[in-house]
């Protein structure tokens, strides 16, 4: 990878349906980076991934991706941008190798799904309906999505729920590929997943203080 | 940026294909409908041709409408909208092309099929070129015009009553040129500008729904 990436945020904050979920965040990640969101349910970590992502708007602060507002490029920064949701996204019509060509066509890339699919483990399953796929495999199948169309930001909200150890030691090894090539990665988790080196942000600290009770 | 909009019409065409029973439905329900009147009305063919426009193009409305509370509500749900509105792609036009993939799976069977029902119902034959002519032009106002309703409805409970409420009193114009149209051709005072009006309204809907649909899937998506 030639380009260095840098993604940094400052002073974010955060409200939904009128009320304040955090403030005063602020991150700054480098090519081959990596980020742990970490706090007690609906401390934000999900919604600053959405706010990451430009689904959501921070009610005040920047982001910049290499400097500019993602805002500002949508293009450039959406190329560059895979996001993994609490949901997997899977059509249960379509077969499995289908569901992940959709995607990866949708990112722009071409070839076959084929290298993704065994990265975790579902080379077998490729020709089979994605509706007889249990819960692990379908977090499997989304988390394919990833690697079949290279990107170089990932935010993964929750990227273990359902997944067995040997997928957890899948998606760690994923990951560390992924940022040996100079991506950056952010990852909301409560679980434990082996980040060698990340920064770890606890959403906890930045809760607003909260009136106290009358 | 082709390649990924020729992703979204290959996927929902075959979704649609496979189960076929939100589509399926609406042409169903068309077909059915449209039977229902000789039915009722009785077998009085001059009776049934006098109307027979405005029941063509009433039911193609309803019919319309029905299929379309599904246009973004299953994507919805299971986040593949999140995913959609992050690719690198404008979201109006991959709203035009979900728009163009339901008019294909819904729409035109109802063109094609429209001619066919008129006969049921003894339309003139003077009718008949004009008819298809008026539903071609229609039918991808209808699903254009929905798709704003279907955006702004995402997350409502009982999303589709309301869907009808904001979308109905917008189809009016395409009822109103589409039944003169076709009146025109049948008594000789010639539907070329009912047809005319309905092609601008074509142009317009392509023009401004997508912007407006993409705007409240932001909305809905935050």
């Amino acid at each position: 990878m030639t380009q260095a990436d840098r993604f940094t945020g400052h002073d974010l904050s955060c409200i939904r349906a009128e009320r304040l979920v955090f403030q005063g965040v602020g991150f700054d990640i480098a090519s081959g980076g990596a980020l742990k969101l970490t706090g007690p349910n609906g401390s934000g970590k999900s919604s600053l991934l959405r706010l990451m992502a430009g689904l959501l708007r921070p009610a005040s602060g920047t982001l910049a991706w290499n400097g500019g507002d993602p805002a500002d490029e949508p293009g450039e920064f959406r190329a560059a941008l895979r996001y993994l949701g609490h949901q997997d996204a899977v059509k249960p019509a379509l077969t499995v190798a289908e569901n992940l060509d959709f995607w990866a066509s949708l990112a722009g890339a071409r070839g076959d799904g084929t290298a993704a699919l065994s990265a975790f483990g579902l080379a077998a399953l490729a020709p089979l309906p994605a509706r007889f796929l249990s819960a692990g495999q379908r977090r499997r199948l989304a988390l394919a999505r990833l690697v079949a169309a290279p990107g170089r930001l990932w935010l993964l909200d929750e990227p273990t729920v359902g997944l067995d150890r040997a997928s957890v030691a899948a998606l760690e090894a994923a990951v560390a590929r992924h940022r040996d090539a100079g991506g950056l990665v952010v990852v909301a988790t409560h679980t434990e997943i082996a980040l060698p080196g990340a920064a770890e942000l606890g959403m906890e600290r930045f809760a607003p203080a909260r009136p106290a009770a009358a | 940026m082709l390649a990924g909009l020729a992703a979204i019409l290959k996927r929902d065409v075959r979704l649609a294909l496979r189960q076929s029973a939100d589509n399926g439905m609406a042409v169903g329900f068309f077909v059915l409908t449209v039977i229902l009147f000789p039915l009722g009305v009785g077998p009085e063919p001059a009776v049934l041709a006098r109307i027979a426009p405005g029941i063509l193009w009433v039911t193609a409305l309803l019919a319309s409408m029905l299929s379309l509370e599904r246009l973004f509500a299953a994507d919805y749900e299971d986040g593949s909208l999140d995913l959609m509105a992050l690719a690198p792609l404008p979201l109006p036009l991959l709203v035009l092309t979900k728009c163009l993939a339901h008019w294909l799976l819904t729409g035109l069977p109802m063109v094609v099929l429209a001619p066919l029902l008129g006969v049921l119902l003894s339309l003139d034959p003077a009718g008949y070129g004009t008819l298809v002519l008026a539903m071609a032009l229609g039918t991808p106002v209808l699903a254009l015009v929905g798709a704003i309703g279907a955006a702004l409805t995402l997350g409502a409970r009982r999303g589709g009553v309301l869907l009808s409420l904001l979308v109905l009193p917008l189809y009016i114009p395409v009822l109103i040129f589409g039944v003169a149209a076709i009146d025109a051709a049948i008594y000789g005072t010639g539907a070329r500008p009912h047809l005319l009006l309905l092609g601008g309204a074509l142009l317009a809907a392509l023009a401004l729904c997508p912007l407006a649909s993409a705007a409240a899937l932001r909305q809905a998506l935050e």
